[in-house]
């Protein structure tokens, strides 16, 4: 009868796994019509007019403006998919089906769910980042082997914005910051995140802002791998900004977690 | 169940609970033992909840002594949580999950194998009927259905003691026999049993033994017939007086019967005979609307032991 034993926080991320069974194949088309739309639109539309612009080699580095652009969605993709199972879905776990205290109840440890919940964003990170990936791939101008790492750069992206919103709705009382959270934190790290234009073309305290959101390292990552042209020092210090923010989110929500579910 | 044989599975000594500095369980004294059903009766807000979380292992103690098969929840918490099943206060499912998949993946959080998750998922259904239920998504079950179902999943990992939280509050009549009837299986089955209630019938049917509880400390403790014997004369007259005239008529029926209550919407007088102290009352001309001798219960061991009612 006891068989292998499966560690704790892969059996709280089972959990996420059997309620994902029911809207799987919703989601992979989603995750599959969203990005080649976004990448025609914009990557058509706007390269159209941006391609034969005066200055479009050197600002675009000798990419077209769809080759520019199309990488990037790998990033603020799973940033948009995680926000959104980060803010609400935790807060549900605390409040409406009050997943997190049966969990507790068991042999699990508020750590171990947190552990449990960390791999869940990650897989969710994965699927997103893949679903992009699969659309550059049917794009000869954007097939590249790059597309492999982009894939875990997206994951890793993702998870630096999962695990403090994470922190955030398990310690919040109330929903009320969430739509603001979207709107006033989220829309603008998209829209300065480098992923529709080079930011250099920003003035340098935008710049500064747009180093500082997490989603810009994921777009330069994503692009570097698969273009290339990224500096070994430039990975590093992309990934390790990344890895940074989910390392103290994950670090800070188990404290929350562990208060939250044994007081 | 043989009394006082049953080794302790569970024993407090001086049991406190701070919360911020509120006071919710102000060191109690009590012990489980095993095979028995065990009852904390109390109305809201007595510390019932509280006390179940520290058993439970998931709520620190503050201070005070807890052991729970012999262990301290402080240091052992994951391995008395494997022993342990629960039916917290509040309904914990899943609602987008089918019912049998909420027990298979708690089975799962006690890392039970998913095929024995399975198998003894639909062996729980058929226990709490049901069965024909198992695909169904648990939204639209109803109350009484979806705290059997937490019933199912509280066993799903074969639960040496089993702790119910309120477990019948909300129910209707018919919703609550149901339940009782596979509680008190399950207690046959040799299940421990430590519930909390805030209703007095629930109490007589189900404990062995029982403390009465109230803001938060223990008022008294033994079986509820102990209780009822101990504290309250065998019977009790009800009389109602025309609304707001009872503090009018109390003098007139003052001394009649061992104790009296005057409550706003009637009188109590406890006596060993109920009939001979309606005689009496009758003989002094007060004349009540209604007039009702019953036996005493647990209702009237609270009210004796605290000054108010169990459900206000
Ligand atoms: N997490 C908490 N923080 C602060 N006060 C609490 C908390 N839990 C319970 N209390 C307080 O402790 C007292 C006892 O609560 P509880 O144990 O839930 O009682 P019962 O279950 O008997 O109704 C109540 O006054 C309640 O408000
Ligand atoms: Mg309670």
């Amino acid at each position: 009868m006891m068989g292998l034993s499966t560690p704790p926080a892969v059996r709280v991320w089972e959990h996420q796994l059997i309620l994902y069974r029911r809207i799987w194949a919703s989601n992979v088309v989603v995750s599959i019509v969203r990005p080649l739309l976004y990448v025609l639109g914009m990557g058509l539309g706007v390269g159209g007019l941006v391609d034969d612009g005066p200055r479009a080699d050197e600002v675009l580095d000798g990419l077209t403006y769809f080759q520019f652009f199309a990488p990037a969605m790998i990033a603020t993709t799973a940033m948009m998919v995680l926000v959104n199972d980060s803010l609400w879905p935790i807060r549900g776990g605390f409040l409406w089906n009050r997943t997190f205290f049966s969990q507790a109840a068991s042999p699990i440890s508020p750590g171990e769910i947190v552990g449990g919940v960390a791999l869940w964003h990650l897989t969710k990170g994965l699927l997103s980042s893949v679903g992009v990936a699969v659309v550059l791939a049917l794009f000869p101008s954007t097939r590249t082997w790059g597309l492999i790492p982009a894939v875990g750069v997206g994951a890793l992206t993702g998870v630096a914005f999962a695990a403090p919103l994470t922190t955030w709705a398990a310690w919040r009382e109330t929903d009320l910051s969430f739509p603001n959270i979207n709107r006033f934190v989220i829309v603008p790290m998209f829209l300065f995140s480098g992923a529709f234009y080079p930011i250099s073309q920003l003035p340098t305290w935008l710049q500064w802002f747009s180093r500082i959101t997490p989603v810009w390292h994921g777009v330069e990552l994503c692009r570097g791998a698969v273009y290339g042209g990224l500096s070994l020092g430039d990975v590093v210090v992309h990934v390790v900004y990344l890895l940074a923010w989910a390392g103290v989110g994950w670090v800070l929500a188990r404290k929350v977690f562990a208060d939250r579910l044994g007081n | 169940m043989s009394g006082s044989e049953g080794t302790a599975v569970i024993t407090a000594k001086a049991l406190t609970k701070r919360f911020g500095d509120f006071e919710a369980v102000k060191g109690t004294d009590f012990e489980v033992r095993a095979g028995e059903a065990f009852g904390f009766l109390g109305p809201n807000g007595a510390g019932k909840s509280s006390t179940m979380r520290m058993i439970g292992a998931v709520s620190p103690v503050t201070s005070g002594e807890l052991r729970i098969f012999g262990l301290d929840p402080a240091d052992d918490g994951r391995k008395i949580r494997a022993r342990l099943g629960v039916v917290p206060q509040q309904d914990e499912l899943d609602e987008f999950l089918t019912v049998k998949d909420n027990l298979v993946i708690y089975g799962r959080y006690f890392d039970i194998p998913l095929k024995a998750c399975r198998e003894k998922a639909m062996e729980l259904l058929e226990f709490v009927q049901l069965a024909d239920r198992a695909d169904s998504k648990v939204q639209p079950l109803s109350g009484g259905m979806k705290r059997r179902v937490t019933i199912a999943r509280s066993l799903m990992s074969d639960p040496e003691i089993l702790l119910l939280d309120e477990p019948t509050t909300g129910l209707d009549p018919q919703a609550r026999h149901v339940l009782w009837d596979r509680l008190y299986r399950l207690k046959q089955q040799g299940v421990t049993l430590v519930l909390t209630t805030h209703y007095m019938d629930e109490a007589e049917q189900l404990c062995d033994r029982l403390v009465v509880m109230d803001q938060g400390e223990i008022a008294a403790e033994g079986s509820p017939a102990e209780l009822i014997r101990t504290h309250s004369p065998r019977e009790v007259l009800e009389l109602r007086f025309p609304a707001g005239t009872n503090a009018e008529h109390a003098p007139k029926v003052e001394g009649v019967g061992a104790r009296q209550e005057v409550l706003p919407d009637r009188i109590l007088i406890y006596a060993d005979d109920g009939e001979a102290a309606l005689s009496e009352v009758h003989r002094r001309q007060a004349v009540p609307e209604s007039a009702l001798v019953r036996r005493s219960t647990l209702e009237d061991v609270f009210l004796r032991l605290t000054g108010r009612t169990l459900v206000e």
